[in-house]
């Protein structure tokens, strides 16, 4: 495909995306594997941008993950993401920003379904008034974390200290992204650039410098699977689909992988370790894996914050060459300490992966 | 037996989930799930479409629609705008209602309804770092086991508020929120249903 038209093809479909007052929705992923991404997202909305952000502390889950492992009916996920919506509107707010993209495929699959089905809107208020007496309206605007950050992510440029390029080399990073399938394979109008040319994270990586690997399995699924990895016997699921991208990936060589999902950012680190235990087998050249950044991390980097205070000493492949290849500085002995300083038992070394 | 099409057709999603099935397999050929287990989300659109009773019947008795993994891939590709994944959710839960389940699938459920219903009703999140064992989850990796046992320290660190009021990554959810989710529970048929499966054999 001649350069022209592919370029096209990524830019061709923006989504609406609001300016301001935003009420944010917790994703259980996110908090339980990378509370520090989440804190550095309402740190870039609120301190970088000037935007106001609601972190309501009422809120809970949107079940989603109870809903796709069949363990929640329709009824009950449709009416607790009412009482969500109920919180956003008390709270006087009209646009909803849910963290995780599974909730972001739940809420706008609700939403949808009540503009179809006007019945089951009426259903879902009934329900709701009866169980806790609230009266809710929809959101004006779902938006999720990384559709706000692509927005602004010229403006975010223009304070980053660093960029995605390798200063041994002066060439730009090689960057693996991965979307949440539940970003744009739902409701494929709901992502930017759609389901098949998602320019969500590319258009970041572009405008911060990197270079973006176009690779075959770059669409599959991460392999989560629901009930197939929160089921212990189910997980060769999960790894397989994931081993199904490294293999495709590995002969572009990249410098890091960043994706908007929570749980895609878990697995594709975590299985790496598993893999590079079970099979003695990693996808970089020297036996330390491909770093997977959230987009937060990837953004807060850039923007100067202590990699340690945006919680990349959880991931189990290490980061540090990837900062050192950026220029990023970091303080090795303070990675493993705690909020007060205080010194903390190492962790245990992989018998393989090296770190 | 009541009429199991007439069933499926009773949830609101199925209909627009399962319009004119053409058989021809992309669905098949884009998902994962298709790849890794002897399964082809085609072969359930056609079965249900085609109305037979007996086939639906054995099609709801069998292992095939617990292979899914709710990617939803085959949403964005097929070119009659059906939704294989969600012609399985509702069969999913037809076949739970009429006590379809093989016995190791619903021993499988009863898990599920036992850890994520349960962190759902208790603490207000599917997923919580308390709940993620390291002895369960070995693909976690030492990272994670440091992380659990060291959590109270490093969580303030990254901007978390553990097990606090107010705001913020992983606190404790305050009891009323909790209630008014048990309450919806209640009134939608969420709670039912976590009841049948944990009582599944
Ligand atoms: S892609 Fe659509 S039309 Fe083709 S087999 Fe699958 S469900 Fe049927
Ligand atoms: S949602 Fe299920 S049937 Fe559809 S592609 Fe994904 S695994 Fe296959």
């Amino acid at each position: 495909m001649d350069e022209s038209k592919n370029k096209r093809y990524w830019n061709e479909y923006q989504k609406e995306i609001a300016d301001d007052k935003f009420f944010y929705e917790r994703s259980c992923i996110r908090q339980t594997f990378f509370p520090g991404s989440e804190a550095a997202f309402l740190k870039i909305m609120r301190e970088e941008l000037g935007k106001d952000i609601r972190d309501e502390a009422n809120q809970h889950t949107c079940t989603g993950i109870g809903y796709h492992s069949d363990i929640v009916p329709l009824e009950t996920t449709m009416t607790v993401v009412a009482r969500l919506f109920s919180l956003m509107t008390d709270a006087g707010y009209e646009n909803y920003v849910p963290s995780c993209v599974t909730s972001f495929g739940i809420f706008t699959e609700m939403v949808e379904m009540w503009k179809e089905h006007p019945e089951m809107l009426e259903k879902t208020r009934k329900y709701l008034k009866e169980a806790t007496g609230r009266d809710f309206e929809a959101p004006k605007n779902i938006a999720h974390p990384s559709d706000i950050i692509y927005k602004y992510r010229f403006e975010l440029k223009e304070k980053m200290k660093y960029q995605l390029v390798n200063r041994f080399t002066g060439k730009p990073l090689r960057v693996v992204e991965h979307i949440g399938c539940h970003y744009a394979k739902i409701f494929p109008e709901k992502g930017i650039g759609k389901a098949e040319f998602p320019y969500v994270l590319a258009g970041m990586i572009e405008a911060w410098g990197g270079e973006v690997v176009d690779y075959p399995e770059r669409r599959h699924c991460c392999g989560f699977g629901f009930r197939h990895y929160l089921l212990q016997e189910n997980r060769g699921y999960s790894v397989a689909n994931t081993k199904k991208k490294f293999e495709s990936m590995e002969p572009f060589e990249p410098d890091f992988i960043v994706t908007n999902c929570p749980g895609c950012s878990m697995f594709m680190d975590k299985w790496q370790y598993t893999i590079a235990e079970m099979e003695n087998k990693t996808y970089d050249k020297d036996g330390y894996g491909i770093p997977v950044l959230t987009y937060e991390e990837m953004a807060g980097m850039l923007l100067g914050y202590d990699p340690w205070k945006l919680g990349m000493q959880l991931h189990q492949v290490q980061v540090e060459n990837l900062l050192d290849k950026i220029g990023i500085p970091y303080k090795p002995n303070e990675k493993y300490r705690g909020a007060n300083g205080e010194i903390l038992p190492s962790p245990e070394k992989p018998m393989n992966l090296k770190v | 037996m009541g009429n199991l099409y007439d069933l499926l057709m009773q949830d609101s999603r199925f209909e627009d989930a399962l319009k004119a099935c053409m058989n021809c397999g992309i669905c098949t050929a884009i998902c994962p799930a298709a790849e890794f287990f002897q399964y082809d989300p085609r072969r359930i659109c056609d079965i249900v479409q085609r109305k037979d009773e007996n086939e639906i019947e054995a099609l709801l008795r069998s292992d095939m629609i617990w292979y899914c993994g709710q990617c939803l891939s085959c949403k964005t590709r097929c070119p009659r705008q059906n939704v294989p994944a969600e012609v399985i959710l509702v069969l999913r839960q037809v076949a739970i209602k009429l006590g379809y389940m093989d016995e190791h699938i619903a021993e499988q459920e009863k898990r599920l309804a036992e850890t994520v219903g349960n962190n759902i009703l208790e603490i207000g999140y599917c997923v919580h770092p308390d709940k993620v064992k390291p002895e369960l989850h070995q693909e976690q990796g030492p990272i994670w086991e440091w992380y659990v046992n060291n959590i109270e320290a490093v969580a303030p660190k990254l901007g978390a508020n553990y097990h606090g009021d107010g705001p913020g990554a992983l606190r404790k959810i305050r009891e009323e929120n909790l209630e008014e989710v048990r309450k919806i529970f209640e009134v939608t048929g969420g709670m039912d249903l976590l009841k049948t499966l944990k009582e599944e054999k």
